[in-house]
């Protein structure tokens, strides 16, 4: 009885209901799977969310947090109106992945972590998102010769849209931007001010 | 006055020489000939997309779509906001939803708008530019300006994901939603029955950073359209058009296909049957050219000389 006790506890459970957004939902799962089924990428998850939702739950906090497994969530919420109890599926992947993270435990080369992060600073950048700056850092991210040939293997799409009018060479020096840069810099530094508090109401 | 007003929210896709400028060109076309005036929200921001969630935390991204509803308030006072990017209304839809249904979240964003000078009421309301079109103008008032029906062209309508998941339009169902099917036939288009790749995900924001993985989404997408005997795909998508068309070619050169399946906009179908030029209609922002409806563009109106 007390060796039950001692391996199977809920800190972790605990942990993602207060720390992942949409996290309070994890318990609500009842395993049916029809998540796992319904991903466009199911095959290329090492653990689908339904798994996920149980590790959580069994308390396997390492093993959730250092896979790459919510980053392969494409957005595509399948997942979310075919569930039968309504989860948030989703945001609960992307929650996962964002906390992860923020612990450092997120797998240093995972590609779309990388993407994410760059597509922050850059939408944040100007307060709109300037797609030249945006494929490039991506290209660019693994040094400069890999960027390099990969630009040069993405050439021809390259060409195609700006000989379609839809890329520009000059968004490199003047793209699209917000008048109102300082406003949206202040807003943003409030926000994450407020979140802080929020997360540790004593300091 | 025009005959109905909304507050434009464009996105970063579909701005000037951006990659769905296309699609603010030919949506800007069936906006004059359906009299909508669009003003686009003045210094409207980027809406975080869904792909930003590791990158800025859920008050960050909330306020960012904040931003914009309080600059519509503010300036398009009863206007509906009304967005053509299927994530920019996702983010924004989102973003209104959690603001209405939590307290908490709303005085914390407005604690923030505050640093730009701005506050939230909460009273906006967000919309697809599919949604305006059905809902307040409906599909016998769409046929109505309809003078060069694109009969004989067979188009695969690819719904994608955003635009119908998890909000969708009112009516429809997730898994074979019927309303593009229908925009294809009020225009006079035949539209491919049972294209069963309709509502299946090109991989998104993914097709960058996971790029083989997504071009087997696209493969299956654009085959079932050849199997369906289309002669182009339509979406309501930025991203959708985007992936699917500009990986076609990478897409060949992985599996040894020779897919050349055009990618086009519904409000691209609109623009040209309702007699508008294939620039009106922003025909020449492919990388795979819809010949098809170029044809038809280029074609005197019937009984116009």
């Amino acid at each position: 009885m007390n060796e039950l006790n001692i391996k199977y506890h809920n800190n972790f459970l605990m942990e993602v209901e207060e720390n992942v957004e949409e996290g309070k939902w994890v318990k609500m799962c009842m395993q049916c799977g029809v998540c796992s089924g319904s991903c466009p990428f199911g095959p290329h998850w090492a653990h689908p969310p339904q798994e996920l939702f149980m590790m959580v739950r069994a308390g396997k906090r390492a093993d959730v947090l250092n896979s790459d497994s919510m980053w392969m969530c494409t957005s595509c919420y399948n997942c979310v109106v075919r569930c039968p109890r309504k989860l948030p599926i989703t945001q609960i992947m992307h929650g996962l992945a964002a906390y992860a993270n923020h612990l450092g435990m997120a797998p240093k080369t995972q590609p779309t972590r990388d993407f994410s992060l760059l597509f922050w600073k850059n939408c944040t950048r100007t307060g709109r998102v300037n797609e030249l700056r945006l494929t490039l850092g991506l290209y660019f991210n693994d040094g400069f010769m890999a960027g390099i040939r990969k630009g040069w293997a993405m050439r021809g799409i390259g060409l195609g849209l700006m000989k379609a009018g839809r890329l520009n060479a000059f968004e490199l020096f003047k793209g699209h931007v917000c008048k109102d840069r300082k406003g949206v810099h202040a807003m943003l530094k409030k926000a994450a001010e407020i979140e802080q508090r929020r997360k540790h109401p004593a300091s | 006055m025009a005959r109905k007003e909304y507050a434009f929210y464009p996105g970063c896709s579909s701005q000037l020489r951006a990659s769905a400028a296309n699609y603010l060109t030919s949506t800007n076309s069936i906006c004059k000939t359906l009299d909508i005036r669009m003003t686009a929200i003045p210094d409207w921001n980027c809406c975080g997309a869904s792909i930003s969630y590791a990158g800025g935390g859920e008050l960050s991204r909330l306020v960012m779509n904040a931003r914009n509803f309080a600059l519509s308030e503010n300036h398009l006072p009863g206007q509906d906001i009304v967005a053509t990017c299927a994530a920019c209304w996702l983010g924004a839809r989102e973003a209104k939803h959690k603001l209405e249904t939590d307290a908490q979240l709303l005085a914390d964003a407005n604690e923030a708008l505050q640093e730009a000078g701005l506050n939230y009421s909460g009273k906006t309301k967000v919309r697809h530019m599919v949604e305006v079109l059905i809902e307040d103008f409906g599909y016998a008032e769409l046929a109505r300006p309809v003078v060069k029906p694109l009969a004989g062209i067979k188009f695969a309508g690819y719904v994608g994901c955003q635009t119908n998941r998890p909000f969708g339009i009112a009516g429809e169902s997730f898994e074979n939603p019927k309303y593009l099917d229908r925009l294809i036939e009020t225009v006079g288009g035949e539209a491919a029955a049972g294209y069963e790749q309709k509502v299946t995900c090109c991989g998104g924001a993914l097709a960058f950073s996971e790029t083989e993985k997504s071009l087997k989404q696209i493969k299956e997408i654009v085959e079932s359209a050849y199997d369906h005997g289309a002669d182009m795909i339509v979406t309501p998508c930025a991203l959708c058009q985007a992936n699917v068309e500009v990986y076609q070619s990478e897409v060949n050169k992985k599996y040894g296909t020779k897919l050349a399946m055009p990618v086009t906009y519904y409000s691209q179908l609109m623009t040209v049957a309702y007699g508008g030029t294939a620039k009106e209609a922003g025909l020449g922002g492919h990388i795979i050219q819809p010949a098809k409806l170029q044809e038809a563009a280029n074609n005197p109106t019937p009984g116009k000389q």
